[in-house]
């Protein structure tokens, strides 16, 4: 019998939104023991999809037509209260983001026992919490059950999660993105916990993610989604090695390869050198002790005209500390950061100002980063206006630079609210162009976007690179992406550069244990993308 | 907070506050300071008898011909004492007077501090469970009332309507005057002169607190960890209580703090209106009448109040959240 079967199912939208149907007449089934991976990207309706088998939909997004049968059970004919009995209990849910799912003011243990009380398994919970809790890899359980939330890492609440989901061992288990706001080894010991948990309990698993890597570690079976259709369904491999349809071909194609580009033909003179930059954090006051981490602390390096290093880590590792010593949004206590043999770091506000347009930087967040009171075309020009640049100039200049990042130049009166992930993050970079930068240090700039986006923005900057023969700081904790586009890397941990080399020798032989891990743990290493034409 | 690290920080805040009165004493002292003439001649105005050789006397008597630290200094000692000088309008010492009055003032403050907050947080979290119903609907426009309406116009209605008309409570005073009361009878007979200010002193807080916590609970209400409870199964009632609500009093545990010291100074108007003999009518007689030791004294009592509302807050905060700082 098939534990999950959904037939037809179609969830509408609310009137005026750019669809009709958030998710339209898919059909697709789990069996015990399996996984099925729902792929697709932002906006797809692969949530809306999990979120309508567990009965959680807003509602705004009713279930229009289609069938949801769980164990033979109709679930579309399942009253509320029966639905919430089965939540927990035979279907269970972990979600993307495992800093905010779990309530702060509960202990971590007192959640996991919520689970079981409230369907009348409360008796066994003080035992089964900590066995849970060993279950899922956690160490000394008895204090992990003790803690609060926030004492807890990323990928140790997961764990929280997905012992909360299995408290009771449940036939369906939902994932929906767990991984995906994890670092890349922690990713890797998660996928691996849901997949031992999967086969030893044979719980079927509906897992939803947008990362080919991801699948190609863990599925069984793959749908992939586009527009609230699923558009290709069949086992993993041949999904993976031989897609069929035009959109999961595109989707393929855009995953960073994670082979590395030949490096920079010849090595011209040093733009920056850093030595000896040292950046602690401090905490505390008058009274109690103070805490101190030590974000940044052996970190020299040197970048060559027309180069780009790839700074690479975890989080926590100090990557983004460095590269703002570098711009002076963050002040080290140590150091020297030369640019073109000029120390930056004792300079002050006024002596600074002519290298701040030399050096420019492009954020993570593309939603964060741009005023939303202000238009883009403002936004691009402020920077060459403030340096001096009459008006008119300015903005003339912002046209142009809008079409280099390949936007209409016409979206220049337009507010940031009107342009999705991908474009704003152009915007951002013809913001940093704007004011003729030599050295252009980029924090993460592709981790907040969809794959596809991702591939067209980094494919933008490697162009602008070799057009305008920029210098550049990429900063990244996705190997694949550093691969792609960097000349050399140099990888970070707890605020020390380990290994520094060539792109290809470092992935090819990394010589350090860290690095060797980073790169055990890119999803799907095993597999390598079809070669596709299109 | 981990309970372990709980004594160190009741003592560093303890240190902190004591810092703080120590402060207030200081401001005190100058305040008398900066008056117009110094109390001596105060005081002999006040008696009747101003000529040179008894100011000396007095300044002799009362230490104010010694240096100014040497004088702010016999001023801590006994004001750390709880000697806070004598009235002589009243011909009482000070600390007397204001722990006469105190116990009436706590008792109006407290009741309608409990019935605020109380009766806020319910119509609040029972408005944002049914949002967008008429019982939503309801409570916002009530709340909006009782924020808008000033205090003494709530007050002088009550009376109005409750003493006046319908002749169910009593306009003023804490007790009956003139009837001999003893055991439930004295309790019930200081609750039923105690309803009207505390309502009047308590429905704008109500009001705030209403209003704040509806719109925490539905902010609350849209956190990750709110589906996590349904995605497990926890049914709505005790997902209200045991996830959104607590979560949500957390803004509102940080305004009673603040609420429950202005309460003893706000209370000077109630206590005025229905006439009720707290530290707020003291106070104003004692503007009124010039009598600076006893305006100073309530002062130092109001300050010491607020400090410890504070201290509770901080104490009160620090057990139900967790994450709180310590330090």
């Amino acid at each position: 019998m098939r534990l999950l079967s959904v037939e037809g199912l179609t969830v509408a939208l609310p009137p005026g939104a750019d669809r009709a149907n958030a998710v339209q007449d898919i059909s697709f089934s789990v069996d015990p023991g399996e996984i099925l991976c729902v792929v697709g990207e932002s906006g797809s309706g692969k949530s809306i999809t999990a979120n309508a088998v567990m009965g959680l939909l807003p509602k705004g997004l009713p279930i229009t037509g289609g069938q949801l049968v769980l164990e033979g059970r109709d679930l579309r004919a399942t009253t509320p209260e029966a639905m919430r009995q089965l939540r927990g209990q035979r279907m269970a849910m972990i979600f993307q983001e495992p800093m905010t799912a779990l309530n702060p003011l509960m202990r971590v243990g007192n959640q996991i026992a919520e689970a079981m009380q409230v369907h009348g398994e409360g008796v066994q919970a003080a035992r089964r919490v900590q066995e849970l809790l060993a279950a899922v890899n956690l160490p000394d359980p008895a204090a992990i059950a003790r803690s609060h939330p926030f004492r807890l890492s990323g990928g140790q609440r997961q764990r929280v999660m997905i012992a909360m989901a299995l408290a009771l061992e449940p036939a369906l288990l939902i994932a929906d993105e767990p991984t995906t706001a994890l670092d890349v080894t922690t990713q890797m010991q998660i996928l691996r916990l849901i997949r031992e948990i999967q086969s030893r309990r044979g719980t079927g698993v509906l897992f939803i993610t947008h990362d080919f890597g991801v699948v190609a570690e863990i599925a069984d079976r793959v749908a992939v989604m586009q527009h609230g259709r699923i558009v290709e369904q069949g086992n993993a491999a041949e999904v993976l090695n031989n897609p069929q349809h035009a959109y999961t071909r595109a989707l393929i194609a855009a995953v960073p390869h994670g082979r590395a580009t030949a490096p920079a033909t010849q090595v011209g003179q040093t733009v920056l050198e850093v030595r000896g930059v040292r950046k602690t954090y401090r905490r505390g006051g008058w009274f109690g002790g103070s805490v101190s981490v030590s974000a940044v602390k052996e970190a020299d390096f040197t970048l060559a005209r027309g180069e780009t290093l790839g700074l690479v880590g975890e989080s926590g590792s100090g990557k983004s500390t460095l590269a703002r010593c570098v711009v002076n949004l963050v002040e080290p206590e140590t150091g020297e950061i030369l640019f073109h043999g000029t120390d930056l770091r004792p300079l002050n506000r006024s002596q600074r100002k002519p290298y701040r347009q030399r050096v420019q930087m492009i954020f993570q967040d593309p939603y964060a980063s741009l005023n939303p009171r202000r238009t883009v075309g403002d936004a691009i020009a402020e920077g060459p206006i403030t340096h001096g640049t009459p008006r008119a100039e300015a903005l003339a200049r912002a046209r142009e630079l809008l079409a280099l990042v390949h936007l209409d130049p016409g979206a220049i009166d337009r507010y940031p609210h009107e342009f999705s992930g991908g474009q704003r993050q152009r915007i951002g970079i013809a913001r940093a162009l704007a004011m003729g930068p030599e050295l252009l240090i980029a924090d993460e700039p592709v981790s907040a976007l969809d794959v596809s986006v991702q591939a067209q923005v980094l494919a933008l900057l490697a162009e602008l690179r070799a057009r305008l023969g920029l210098t550049m700081l990429f900063i990244t904790h996705d190997l694949r992406v550093a691969a792609q586009i960097c000349d050399r890397v140099a990888v970070m941990q707890r605020g020390t550069i380990v290994e520094m080399g060539e792109t290809a020798q470092v992935f090819g032989a990394p010589a350090h244990p860290y690095t060797r891990e980073l790169l055990d743990s890119i999803p799907g290493r095993g597999w390598t993308p079809p070669a596709t034409g299109g | 907070m981990e309970a372990s690290r709980l004594p160190g920080f009741l003592a560093r805040r303890v240190v902190k506050s004591v810092l703080v009165v120590l402060a207030i004493v200081v401001c005190n002292f100058l305040l008398v300071h900066a008056a117009p003439g110094d109390p001596a001649s105060v005081m002999a105005g006040q008696s009747g008898a101003a000529d040179p050789l008894f100011l000396e006397q007095l300044r002799r008597q009362f230490g104010l011909d010694q240096p100014f630290h040497i004088q702010l200094w016999v001023y801590l000692k006994s004001v750390l004492s709880l000697d806070l000088g004598f009235s002589h309008r009243q011909q009482a010492p000070v600390a007397q007077l204001i722990a006469e009055r105190l116990p009436a003032t706590l008792l109006l403050t407290g009741a309608a501090f409990i019935f605020a907050v109380g009766g806020g947080v319910a119509l609040g979290a029972l408005a944002a469970r049914r949002v967008g119903s008429w019982a939503d609907s309801a409570i916002t426009a009530l709340a909006l009332t009782f924020y808008a309406t000033p205090l003494f116009w709530v007050g002088l209605m009550l009376v109005l309507v409750f003493s006046v008309w319908l002749e169910w409570l009593p306009s003023f005073g804490m007790s009956s005057v003139g009837v001999e009361l003893h055991g439930m009878a004295v309790v019930w007979d200081v609750a039923q002169h105690l309803l009207l200010p505390a309502l009047t002193l308590g429905l704008f807080y109500l009001a705030v607190y209403a209003r704040l916590t509806r719109a925490t609970m539905l902010e609350v209400a849209d956190q990750d960890f709110v589906k996590t409870a349904r995605a497990k199964g926890v049914p709505e009632g005790r997902i209200t209580r045991a996830h959104i609500l607590r979560n949500a009093l957390l803004p509102v545990i940080t305004f009673a703090g603040i609420q429950a010291g202005q309460l003893v100074g706000g209370s000077i108007l109630v206590e005025t209106v229905f006439a009720w003999p707290g530290i707020g009518r003291l106070a104003f007689e004692a503007l009124l009448a010039r009598d600076y030791p006893v305006l100073l004294g309530v002062f130092f009592c109001t300050s010491v109040i607020v400090v410890l509302f504070n201290l509770a807050t901080d104490l009160l905060y620090a057990v139900i959240d967790p994450r709180v700082e310590v330090g």
